[in-house]
């Protein structure tokens, strides 16, 4: 058979045809461009009219950015460099980036600290964050808010070692006394050792003023480091309390569960704003005249009270969308309620939440920026008052909120693919 | 409107505990720190500068009263209010004095229970437009829309002046002059209004500042000036003393330069009164002989500091006009130190 053809045909090819490539119309970019974005009429309409915007948007900022000017003292110099041109006086960030970043009052000799606690932050939150990390890093993660709190206040190094003391000894009493004496006289044994601490640490700290680091006040802190500060301390604090306040709600207990629900009712119907406003002019008239609490602190209980009673709600919905079954088997396994709650029903429950509670803690991260309203000096405050209206810088306004928008888009970035990560990880749509 | 008469209220109702601890000298004093509540930023009345220090003609009162108090003009927390929160910041005791371009009205001074200690700047209502628009006269303004800043007296004058002359506008409410300024730049407002000091702080940092002009109508008076609260008299006098000096050294040629030589004694009485040097007017307020001196040499008398912080030599330009002495046709005036 295969000798059939020798005689009619000049040539027979005996190997194998060298495979070719695709053609180019069906591979790399090409395919993917015609797939993606020229694959019918719409899409193509579509595809040239973005192109088109995009082109015309980068020709009407790019020269703008770029073109810039970025060492001169004030707009107006920044006017004559630029003679008419039309570009970004970037000097404003090089001139007042400290007062964006720090406040106008944080003394500039010790803008450090807050560095360092920045990036003290950053270790303090990995082991909680990412499971992978030795757990021994969980020591740093408890020792923090102590040292962060010590290193942006200052003062004597007293307070913040009693304050942490005093939770040790809490935590002593009360696993001691809930041993020998059950819960309730347990927990009032740990309240106790705390509080008789801490009045032992204060008397102590007044009589050793000594500081090893100046202590700057809480009227001068300001800037991006402001709207961290509440925004790191707000989102911590009210997690535990959200939880606390989700299982009160779902309680038997009708006094608790009244409580609870009253709270948080209170709270989500009233606008965060007005909550600011109460902190800051109103509560003044509740106290005896000379105490001042403190305003940074009189604004993290109001903000951590708002968003607590929103994460309250989004467990809520964590826990209701878990089977009766599961609570049943907890009781069944013979758990008592803390130990099925720690065990069963809140490690899925949480699972279930994330996505809402990193939503509010997105939401409230940049809600922090209300405090300006309040005449306080956060990033927002920063710009709309001292630098906006000096006597240099009025007039500017582009440039400072690109700068805003720029640290807070990294953050809340940041935030939002970290928990996109964990979803991945914990897979909880049961695929 | 409503929130202003709500705090309006709270800060009348704050007066009952503003009144329990009413000697604020003594306060201050053991306090060692005086606050002075100003605003969140006016250019060349109120800003703290690239180092972060508080410089400006409202701030060089604060500076004056804490000189004088204190002996250490830089012994002020500066506290700084907005439109809203600056009365009851000042009921509520959280500050000792306001120097916030405040404008000194009767419902100010008698409703909400203050007292004010004399004007520093006597200011009035002006309007700003683009060239372009072609309007010479104010009442040319029918049916312009208008950008105003919330919760100030210029808000209540817009109204009553487009009433008073039959026409109609409409308001684009904002809450800060410089976004004010932003917009009306932008052209989402055909007027932009304020005090006429503020209109020609921004007037002078526009890109183009001979497209705007400012209209020749002043349409209010707007006497600025530092309060205090009812109920302490005696700091009361403090302020309005401490300002009065800055006036009277420059009206008797005390500078800042000259203080040192002319407060050894001189042939003019007034001067000695002033300085100390004869009499106890220091004693009568409660302070010591050198107040005044301490004040006046906190930032030179009041002509000095207008020039240094919006006179003609700074980028705000402000002529004195009726900020000039009594003698120079002026309206500040100060009773005399006898």
């Amino acid at each position: 058979m295969s000798d059939t053809h020798a005689q009619s045909v000049a040539f027979v090819r005996t190997t194998e045809i060298p495979p070719a490539p695709p053609p180019t119309m069906e591979t790399g970019a090409i395919k993917w461009i015609r797939e993606n974005l020229f694959s019918s009429v719409l899409n193509t309409v579509l595809t040239v009219l973005a192109l088109y915007f995009v082109i015309r948007g980068v020709i009407a900022v790019g020269p703008w950015m770029l073109n810039g000017v970025w060492n001169t003292g004030s707009l107006r110099e920044c006017r004559e460099v630029l003679d008419g041109t039309n570009a970004a006086c970037w000097s404003v960030l090089t001139e007042r980036w400290n007062q964006l970043l720090f406040g106008f009052k944080y003394p500039p000799e010790f803008y450090w600290r807050p560095t360092v606690a920045f990036v003290l932050l950053l270790v303090a939150a990995a082991p909680v964050l990412f499971n992978a990390l030795p757990r021994k890093m969980l020591i740093l993660t408890a020792i923090y808010p102590f040292l962060a709190y010590w290193l942006i206040w200052g003062g004597t190094i007293i307070t913040p070692i009693f304050a942490a003391l005093g939770f040790v000894a809490a935590y002593f009493a009360f696993t001691n006394g809930e041993r020998m004496y059950g819960f309730f006289l347990g927990l009032v044994a740990g309240v106790g050792a705390a509080l008789i601490t801490w009045f032992i640490g204060g008397i102590i700290a007044d009589a050793m003023p000594g500081s090893m680091l100046e202590a700057v006040p809480s009227r001068d802190m300001g800037g991006f480091m402001l709207n961290m500060i509440l925004g790191t301390v707000c989102v911590s604090l009210s997690i535990p309390l959200g939880i606390v306040l989700a299982l009160g709600r779902q309680s038997n207990m009708p006094i608790i569960k009244g409580i609870c629900v009253v709270f948080i009712e209170f709270v989500r119907g009233v606008p965060l704003i007005t909550l600011l406003f109460v902190a800051n002019v109103v509560l003044a008239y509740f106290f005896p005249p000379g105490t001042n609490l403190d305003l940074i602190l009189r604004v993290i209980i109001m903000i951590t009270m708002f968003s607590a009673a929103y994460i309250a709600e989004v467990i809520r919905g964590g826990l209701a969308a878990l089977p009766k079954g599961q609570y049943e088997a907890a009781d069944s396994l013979g758990l008592d309620y803390a130990q099925s709650m720690r065990l069963i029903i809140l490690p899925q429950a949480l699972k279930i939440s994330i996505p809402g509670i990193v939503n509010v803690a997105v939401g409230l991260f940049k809600d922090t920026t209300l405090v300006s309203v309040i005449s306080m000096f956060d990033l927002v405050g920063m710009i709309r008052g001292p630098i906006l209206s000096s006597t240099d810088w009025t007039g500017i306004y582009w440039e400072v909120f690109i700068f805003a928008i720029v640290l807070f888009f990294v953050v809340c970035y940041g935030i939002s693919q970290y928990s996109q990560w964990l979803e991945r990880q914990l897979a909880t749509d049961h695929r | 409107m409503k929130k202003s008469v709500l705090f309006g209220a709270l800060a009348a109702a704050g007066m009952t505990a503003g009144v329990a601890g009413a000697a604020t000298l003594d306060d201050v004093q053991a306090r060692g720190v005086m606050n002075c509540g100003v605003t969140t930023g006016v250019p060349g009345f109120a800003e703290p500068d690239a180092n972060g220090v508080w410089q400006g003609f409202d701030v060089a009162v604060c500076r004056a009263v804490a000189a004088a108090v204190l002996g250490d003009s830089t012994a002020v927390e500066f506290v700084p209010t907005t439109g809203k929160t600056r009365f009851t910041a000042l009921a509520s005791g959280e500050i000792d004095m306001l120097a916030r371009n405040t404008t000194w009205t009767f419902s100010r001074d008698v409703d909400l229970k203050f007292e004010f200690t004399g004007v520093n700047y006597y200011d009035g209502q002006g309007f700003m437009v683009p060239a372009s628009l072609g309007v010479t006269s104010a009442a040319e303004l029918d049916g312009a829309t208008v950008c105003i800043q919330t919760g100030t007296t210029t808000e209540l004058n817009l109204a009553d002046f487009f009433r008073s002359n039959n026409i109609t506008y409409e308001p684009v409410p904002i809450e800060t002059g410089s976004e004010a300024v932003q917009l009306f730049l932008a052209g989402s407002c055909d007027v932009y209004t304020t005090d006429r000091s503020a209109l020609a702080a921004q007037r002078a940092n526009f890109p183009a500042p001979d497209d705007f002009v400012v209209l020749p109508e002043v349409v209010s008076k707007e006497p600025l000036g530092p309060l205090v609260r009812h109920g302490d008299n005696e700091w009361g006098d403090i302020v309005r003393w401490t300002l009065n000096a800055l006036i009277t050294a420059e009206e008797l040629g005390v500078t800042s330069d000259n203080i040192e030589e002319l407060s050894a004694g001189t042939n003019n009485p007034e001067i000695n009164r002033l300085l100390g040097s004869e009499g106890t007017l220091g004693e009568m307020l409660g302070l010591d002989a050198e107040w005044a001196k301490r004040a006046i040499a906190a930032g030179g008398n009041y002509g000095e500091v207008f020039e240094g912080n919006i006179g003609a030599a700074t980028n705000i330009g402000l002529a004195r006009g009726l900020n000039a002495q009594w003698t120079d046709g002026g309206l500040i005036y100060s009773p005399p130190f006898r």
